[in-house]
């Protein structure tokens, strides 16, 4: 099990009255959760006499904790940006208890020596289990396999390259057939650089109107395709990433249909905007892959729902504040999202009816970690307690003083956001909120 | 003008109302493009007397700020604030092209502390003029930025078109050439359809932009469809382009073949507009640029005055009345 955190003395509590949602243990009743040294040992009729102390939790939805499978954390080489420590307490705030960092840092994690550094950081820094993938190729330069073997047995919980294609087919393939040998999945960025060439956002009505140098939703399709037939014919696992368009999602549903073992992940931006929020020209709108159409934001919705797509990602992408206050076409692509994921999907798919609570709730714990065979968090006696309690009734506004994230370039600042994390319990630590327990 | 989208309302903190800018034709309506034509063309008649120079705008500072090479901008927003007896400082950063945004940024406070009372900014970055409203204190105007908007050429290419014809509405303008990298396609575009005059654009496939046709102008790539145009506006063909790989047309030769202006493609009554600078022989036959069909040198001249026209406008507050002439020698 890929996942490294500080060492922290379990918690003894008792969460009282909450309403206890689990869609995997199919659970949806109001219990009193005791847990004892990070061990959830009974599930009680509320009112109880059980010892501990208490969490007032009435009122408030207890669920399994979340699992982002796509962060990014910048060490190395980026510390202003983020660092393990104020990630994992982005992550804590957001109420996750499971993050995987992305390789794409400098030096790029592609061998065990900057893998192992990485693990040892966490082992002092990370406030939930942190997870580490390392890179698909040497450099992320897309000509050599890195020594994936030697980088499992590191702790690489995954292989990407994510931010770069790989742009030869034929590599992709000998991934697909060595990643295999190391039980660990590959979870591919698909685009089509000849395709997206200098574009800055998708390729439609706005981009022509703005003049922006477009990328088509073809860009991500076709690479889709291409990585599906791949994974067909070796017979092997594949992740597809933050996809964003109705044509990946098609190619996709068939494929499953199909007998291939894909899953895939959405953000919560995908999931929520659409291009025509970039007439704004706000940089903290410029992404990769791009913000699409109102109609292929439907599509995702309607993959979340029957499952085509399983994971929820938030892509969290920390750049600092000299790179985002440029204009649009100098920005670097990339938004935050630990902090606000939950708030923003409860606010825009659960309220307005897209999406039920059940559904978002799977899709952004046992979801995840059944497409890169980690823990399901579960709300069961004998589970680690990774929790999260929610108030689904606090409307907050998203302000930069808010963020343990050591950057602020989302695209909800300023909004008011209904949902909020209260406390988050992470392989039986309390990561977040620990003022709700009482004595 | 009306005031740009949602800048800076939200970071001011005293009461003052947000600053007029022109950044984007998207942001007129038909009312103000016709006060801001009246306006220029009253400042033409003013040029008619021998001595050319008003007191308009005695004592306002404005900068013009160009990142990228412009002959006829430049010099015509220049003379355009002399004329008006504005102070007029011109700053040339081309070849900067490396200060990315923090650099723009901070130029741009580095400017405000001058407290102008204009900034006409030309970058080479789509959003730097929202950037620079943002940063300072002055009116922004936008001389271009980008693939994206170059207000004050549509507007002068309007004012030019009325000159020639009398009347904007119902007029037939086919715009031929690279639709995909110009900002003035773009914005004339816009600016007609507020006029309710017809656009058509045409060009080779590759350089219009998908998704342009649902915007309100037709657009082909048959060149023959200038047939029915009252007006042929010819972009000009950007050598960059042409770049090996790039393949948007196969050569330069085959696209003059296919969609250059020449007297033959022309019928009789149809005018010929250019926003310079021109390439004879690539997208306009030397014949065409210099017959008696051709406004591109009237382009120029309205340019001044439409200039003149904006920063009058955004100087003096409120709306002008159109009922009532402007007072040229007005005090603002």
């Amino acid at each position: 099990m890929s996942l490294y955190a500080r060492s922290a003395a379990p918690g003894t509590f008792v969460i009282r009255g909450a309403r206890v949602l689990d869609p995997v243990e199919g659970i949806d009743s109001t219990l009193d959760v005791i847990i004892e040294k990070g061990v959830i040992v009974e599930l009680a009729q509320p009112g109880g006499k059980a010892g501990g102390k208490p969490v007032a939790a009435e009122g408030l939805v207890l669920a399994p904790a979340f699992v982002d499978p796509h962060v990014h954390l910048r060490v190395p080489g980026r510390e202003d940006e983020e660092t393990i420590a104020s990630g994992s307490a982005a992550a804590a705030a957001g109420g996750y208890c499971a993050i995987l960092a992305m390789p794409n840092t400098d030096p790029v994690v592609d061998c065990a020596a900057v893998l192992g550094a990485l693990v040892e950081q966490a082992q002092e820094d990370a406030l939930v289990p942190t997870g580490f993938m390392a890179a698909i190729s040497r450099g992320l330069a897309g000509e050599e396999l890195t020594e994936m073997g030697e980088l499992a047995v590191a702790g690489a919980a995954a292989f990407t390259d994510d931010g770069k294609p790989i742009r030869s087919a034929g590599l992709m393939r000998r991934a697909l057939q060595y990643a295999g040998s190391t039980g660990r999945r590959l979870a591919l960025h698909c685009e089509e650089p000849t395709l997206s060439h200098h574009g800055q956002m998708h390729e439609g009505i706005v981009s022509a109107e703005l003049g922006l140098g477009g990328y088509p939703s073809v860009a991500e399709s076709v690479a889709v395709a291409r990585d599906l037939a791949l994974a067909a014919y070796e017979e092997q696992p594949v992740h597809l990433m933050h996809l964003s368009t109705r044509e990946s999602v098609e190619l996709l549903r068939r494929a499953l249909a199909d007998g291939v073992r894909a899953s895939a992940e959405a953000t919560p931006h995908h999931l929520c905007l659409t291009d025509e929020a970039v007439r704004s020209l706000d940089t903290n709108l410029k992404m990769n892959p791009p913000l699409r159409p109102e109609e292929d934001r439907r599509a995702l919705i309607e993959a979340l729902k029957d499952g085509v797509i399983s994971c929820i990602a938030t892509d969290h992408a920390p750049h600092a504040r000299q790179e985002k206050d440029v204009p649009f076409e100098a920005a670097p692509f990339g938004v935050t999202g630990l902090e606000t994921a939950f708030a923003a999907l409860h606010t825009n798919l659960v309220e307005p009816g897209l999406v039920s609570l059940e559904t978002l709730l799977e899709r952004m714990s046992a979801g995840p970690a059944r497409a890169f065979c980690l823990p399901i968090p579960r709300i069961a006696i004998g589970e680690p307690a990774n929790l999260v309690l929610l108030d689904l009734e606090s409307s907050w506004m998203v302000v930069e003083q808010r963020f343990r994230s050591l950057s602020v370039n989302s695209w909800l600042l300023g909004q008011t956001l209904k949902g909020e994390v209260a406390l988050t319990v992470a392989g039986g630590r309390v990561a977040f909120g620990s003022e709700r327990i009482g004595a | 003008m009306a005031e740009i989208r949602a800048i800076s309302d939200d970071v001011r903190t005293s009461t003052e109302p947000p600053k007029r800018h022109l950044i984007s034709i998207e942001d007129l309506d038909r009312e103000i493009i016709e006060r801001l034509l009246a306006t220029a063309r009253n400042f033409a008649r003013s040029l008619e007397r021998e001595m050319k120079k008003l007191p308009t705008l005695r004592g306002r500072t404005v900068v013009n700020l160009f990142f990228e090479s412009s002959t006829r901008t430049a010099s015509s927003f220049e003379l355009a604030a002399k004329r008006l007896s504005a102070d007029v400082m011109t700053i040339r950063a081309v070849g900067s092209s490396v200060d990315k945004g923090e650099s723009l940024k901070d130029t741009a406070h580095t400017l405000n502390a001058y407290q102008p009372d204009v900034i006409v900014i030309r970058h080479f970055q789509i959003g730097a003029p929202r950037l620079v409203a943002e940063a300072t204190g002055a009116h922004i105007v936008n001389a271009g930025d980008g693939k994206h908007q170059h207000p004050t050429q549509a507007l002068l290419d309007l004012y030019t078109m009325q000159e020639a014809f009398g009347h904007l509405a119902g007029l037939q303008v086919a715009i031929v050439g690279d639709i995909l990298h110009s900002r003035v396609a773009r914005s004339l575009v816009q600016a007609l359809r507020i006029v309710d005059a017809q656009a058509t654009c045409i060009g080779p496939p590759a350089l219009l932009p998908r998704g342009f046709g649902q915007i309100g102008c037709e657009v082909t790539s048959d060149i023959t469809q200038i047939e029915s145009a009252d007006v042929v506006y010819v972009l000009r063909m950007q050598s960059e382009r042409m770049a090996a790989g790039e393949n948007f047309v196969p050569s330069l030769r085959e696209y003059s073949a296919r969609w250059g202006i020449t007297p033959e493609r022309l019928r009789p009554g149809q005018v010929v507009m250019h926003p310079g600078p021109i390439n004879r022989g690539v997208e306009i036959d030397a014949r065409v640029a210099d017959s008696p069909d051709s406004l591109i040198e009237m382009q120029v001249r309205s340019g001044l005055v439409v200039r003149m026209a904006v920063l009058y406008d955004l100087l003096t507050k409120g709306p002008v009345s159109l009922a009532r002439p402007v007072d040229l020698n007005e005090v603002a």
